[in-house]
């Protein structure tokens, strides 16, 4: 990338090294902010597009051309608003609830890499802190269930907490299970195994296939997507966790929802299916078109997680649990001692 | 050993919370509160009035042609088999001969309407559990129907075709073509709500075994439609105290014997094939004649006490009239099925989880302003 | 569906039933003049052993009250119950009465039909008719501080209602 490259170097030759890496940083983080900020926004376009085409009618398609400015409006609209709370709220928590949603949902887009280059953040402990990162945002969903005072809000929040614990330790074993065929925690290594062997979805076949469907499973319900909205569960909790939440703090909560749908997809983009690789290498000689093809994937699945939403019931909590901890947790546990007796026996798929 | 006793810091606290007025699972506005202890509900006591306008006491100024209208907006979804009870007790106790033509109408017309309740309710039972889908579908059946109505009577959902003694106009000339329309594409669309929600692994697994209500307790509460016949309790007045055109058709009256939220949700649906199969017997059968039995403009029933149910699609409901022999009624009750049913809500959701009582909750079909009258 | 069902049967004439249960208490009024049911008139202090009576009989098994209202007849206040055998399919019609308007008072019959419990409320609610040993006799539609009975004939409300 020629252009990152320039401004680095003239950044570095304007000043000194560490106020020029200062400043690279927060270039990078304002640019990056400013993409998923909107990239969010035309998330949830798409989905009430999707939602929309799902349950036969029409969707927005007023503002601007097919509605591409419909979300943009109603972004105006929200920082706009008033922000209203209730009276016996703890103030401090209730403030800071959102910005802990947000953040942790920012902080992890920081590390996907969308070509081979425009890599933001290439940790070695990738995956590691990727869901370290998804799970401090729960803590922003019991600070706002619980300090917001009110009992609607604290019984999502309550099942929030539950619903991410649980869930979380599935997330955590069937991204292990990939990474016992790479061998290695950063985003890169990762991406460079699938470059010389093929998808690790390939590679993996049976074990990561089945690695892919709890994937998929754990992830929508870590969002808190339907069937797994429990959170949420407009028709028992009125609104959840954000019940008392108005204008641009309610808009916070709404936006992480959709990038940390873009973050699982992203995940699994990367881990599954070969990130920004082209499907038999037919764009190699093209590094940027890497975009095209991380993307294209990314919201294939997100789809995909729309799909689930606007077709399956809500679970009870209960069910929810029994799901996690009797089936998915003993069949991830399974499957991760397959796919290490398969990396022993080099039974993988390389091409 | 340490033989010191564990003394536990956490106290477990039952908390009140209140479902209601405003909350998306009551349709309205019903306030329940909840006495809950965790997840799971210990008591529900429901909060009506909310929507009270009594209409028993603004019958007994009115004329019965106007009580009729009032009748309207009690089950909302059931208008036209309201009107119809209101009609048949002034019919009935004024001994009027009531052509033919009339009462197939109004058969076809009260199925037509049950069709479009149950639609609505499959809609709302899918929004309850989580799937909103649902909602569009059953919305979209039931906007055909709507159109029907719109055609003949002028009006879509508080519809007022009835009057005393007949109806109000002839049906449109367009009427039968279109049912027969809306009945092709019903059988159609039918299978697709059993696609959608009914034969989902995670539906099955909420509805199942949970709100059960025994057959003894049924009667007891006085559960009847729908509610009534999932506990195995035979109940429909159209088979048992027929009334219009029903001891003319065949149908079968949908019984379930598990008592619980899935058998009240499949005899719903069930229920709906019944329905499209007397219309289907009934459509190409209307009797030429008149669609009116000629009354006096002011209406005064004989001195007495007259009592009449009829099957809405929530249940039986009954209209009780005192008369003294004046043009308004001395005392006029309106016996709503939806009342019954909400009484039994605290037995069968006690024991549940929220999630739970909502689904209940559905399945039971609760319309406020029938029970609010 | 493969439940043939009978949906006409009806074991027992009015005639029949008013002849088993005045054995029961002699001191009951019959009527079936001006309705389609067989009336009885019972004393508010006999309401409850018929009642059960009614309901436990194995020949009559009333086990479905359809209808329980209030109703005022100017001079006196009373509760109608409209029941319904669901083995026998026969209709009966309860009525008991009180002059006492200001403390009208009568047994609840929620013990034997759960259904009661409600409609009694309700009839609290509009008649201020009470029944002792009810549950949770509290209003029903109406604030608890609302003043008089609404659907009694003497009740007045100049603000909210429209006399024709």
């Amino acid at each position: 990338m020629n252009i990152t490259k320039n401004i680095h170097e003239w950044l570095f030759s304007l000043m000194p090294e560490t106020t020029a890496s200062i400043v690279e940083m927060v270039l990078i983080a304002v640019v990056y902010l400013a993409i998923f900020a909107v990239a969010g926004l035309y998330l949830v376009l798409l989905e009430r597009r999707v939602a929309a085409w799902f349950q036969l009618r029409l969707g927005p398609n007023r503002v601007g051309y097919q509605g591409l400015l419909q979300t943009m409006a109603d972004a105006l609209k929200l920082v706009s608003k008033e922000l209203t709370g209730t009276l016996k709220a703890d103030k401090f928590l209730y403030n800071l609830a959102p910005y802990f949603v947000i953040v942790t949902a920012l902080m992890a887009m920081s590390l996907f890499p969308f070509t081979k280059e425009l890599h933001a953040f290439d940790i070695n402990i990738g995956i590691f802190f990727l869901i370290a990162i998804s799970s401090i945002g729960v803590i922003g969903i019991l600070l706002a269930g619980w300090s917001s005072n009110n009992k609607f809000a604290l019984i999502g929040a309550m099942r929030s907490g539950v619903q991410t614990i649980s869930y979380e330790l599935s997330v955590g074993l069937s991204l292990l299970t990939m990474v016992l065929m790479t061998g290695s925690l950063q985003l890169s290594q990762i991406v460079e195994v699938q470059e010389k062997g093929g998808w690790l979805i390939v590679q993996g076949h049976i074990p990561a296939l089945i690695a892919f469907c709890i994937y998929m499973i754990a992830g929508t319900a870590e969002t808190n997507r339907a069937p797994f909205d429990l959170v949420e569960a407009e028709s028992e909790l009125g609104a959840g966790f954000h019940t008392e939440y108005s204008g641009m703090k309610f808009a916070y909560f709404f936006l992480a929802e959709f990038i940390n749908m873009f973050i699982i997809a992203s995940i699994a983009t990367t881990v599954f299916f070969g990130a920004y690789l082209s499907p038999f290498g037919i764009t190699e000689n093209i590094p940027l078109l890497g975009v095209f093809w991380f993307l294209g994937k990314t919201l294939l699945l997100i789809f995909l997680m729309m799909w689930f939403r606007w077709t399956f019931p809500r679970l009870r909590i209960d069910q929810l649990l029994v799901l996690e901890w009797k089936y998915l947790l003993p069949l991830n546990l399974m499957n991760l001692l397959l796919m290490a007796l398969m990396v022993l026996l080099g039974l993988t798929i390389q091409f | 050993m340490d033989t010191t006793p564990i003394i536990n810091n956490f106290k477990s606290e039952e908390y009140q919370i209140n479902m209601g007025p405003q909350h998306p699972a009551t349709h309205g506005v019903l306030r329940l509160l909840l006495t809950i202890d965790g997840e799971i509900i210990k008591k529900v006591e429901p909060d009506l009035g909310y929507i009270h306008r009594s209409i028993e006491k603004m019958c007994e100024r009115d004329s019965y042609q106007q009580i009729v209208h009032l009748t309207d907006r009690m089950d909302y979804l059931s208008s036209h088999i309201n009107n119809e009870a209101v009609c048949l007790t002034v019919e009935n106790a004024l001994e009027l001969e009531i052509p033919e033509r009339v009462k197939v109408i109004r058969t076809i017309i009260a199925e037509l309407t049950r069709i479009a309740s149950h639609t609505l309710w499959w809609g709302v039972m899918g929004m309850d559990v989580g799937a909103l889908t649902t909602y569009f579908y059953g919305f979209r059946d039931r906007e055909m129907i709507n159109d029907i109505f719109e055609e003949t009577c002028g009006a879509r959902l508080t519809m007022n075709y009835n009057i005393p003694g007949g109806l109000m106009f002839d049906i449109h000339p367009n009427f039968v073509k279109r049912t027969k329309e809306f009945i092709a594409h019903f059988k159609t669309k039918l299978p697709e709500y059993d696609l959608l929600l009914s034969n989902n692994i995670i539906f099955r697994k909420r509805m199942e075994g949970i709100g059960i209500l025994t057959k003894e307790d049924a009667i007891s509460f006085g559960a009847s439609g729908p509610v009534g016949r999932a506990s195995g309790y035979s109940c429909d007045v159209r088979k048992h105290h027929s009334y219009s055109a029903y001891d003319k058709v065949k149908f079968n009256e949908v019984l379930k014997t598990e008592g619980d939220t899935y058998s009240r949700y499949q005899v719903r649906v069930l229920e709906m094939w019944e329905s499209l199969s007397i219309i289907e017997q009934l459509i190409d059968n209307i009797p030429e004649g008149d669609f009116f039995a000629k009354t006096n403009a002011v209406i005064k029933l004989p001195e007495g006490e007259y009592y009449q149910k009829v099957e809405t699609a929530r249940g039986e409901l009954g209209v009780y009239i005192v008369s003294t022999g004046t043009k308004n009624p001395y005392r006029m009750k309106f016996r709503s099925p939806g009342f019954s049913n909400l009484s039994l809500l605290n037995h069968i959701a006690v024991g549940g989880k929220i999630g739970d009582l909502v689904a209940t909750m559905a399945t039971l079909d609760l319309v406020i302003p029938d029970i609010d009258r | 569906m493969g439940l043939t069902k009978d949906y006409n049967t009806k074991i027992m004439t009015n005639e029949a039933l008013q002849n088993l249960i005045s054995l029961w208490i002699p001191e009951l009024e019959f009527t079936e003049e001006k309705s389609q049911f067989l009336n009885i008139t019972v004393p508010p202090e006999q309401l409850i052993p018929l009642m059960t009576q009614l309901k436990s009989n194995s020949e009559t098994n009333f086990d479905y009250l359809f209808c329980l209202s209030g109703v005022d007849w100017g001079k006196e206040l009373g509760v109608v119950y409209h029941l319904e055998s669901t083995t026998h399919r026969h209709q009966l019609v309860v009525k008991v009465k009180t002059e006492d308007r200001e403390n009208p008072t009568f047994d609840t019959v929620c013990k034997i039909w759960y259904t009661a419990e409600f409609h009694e409320r309700e009839v609290f609610d509009f008649f201020g008719i009470q029944f002792t040993n009810h549950p949770n006799l509290k209003r029903l539609f109406m604030t608890e501080e609302w003043d008089g009975f609404p659907l009694r004939k003497d009740y007045v409300d100049e603000i909210n209602m429209i006399i024709k």
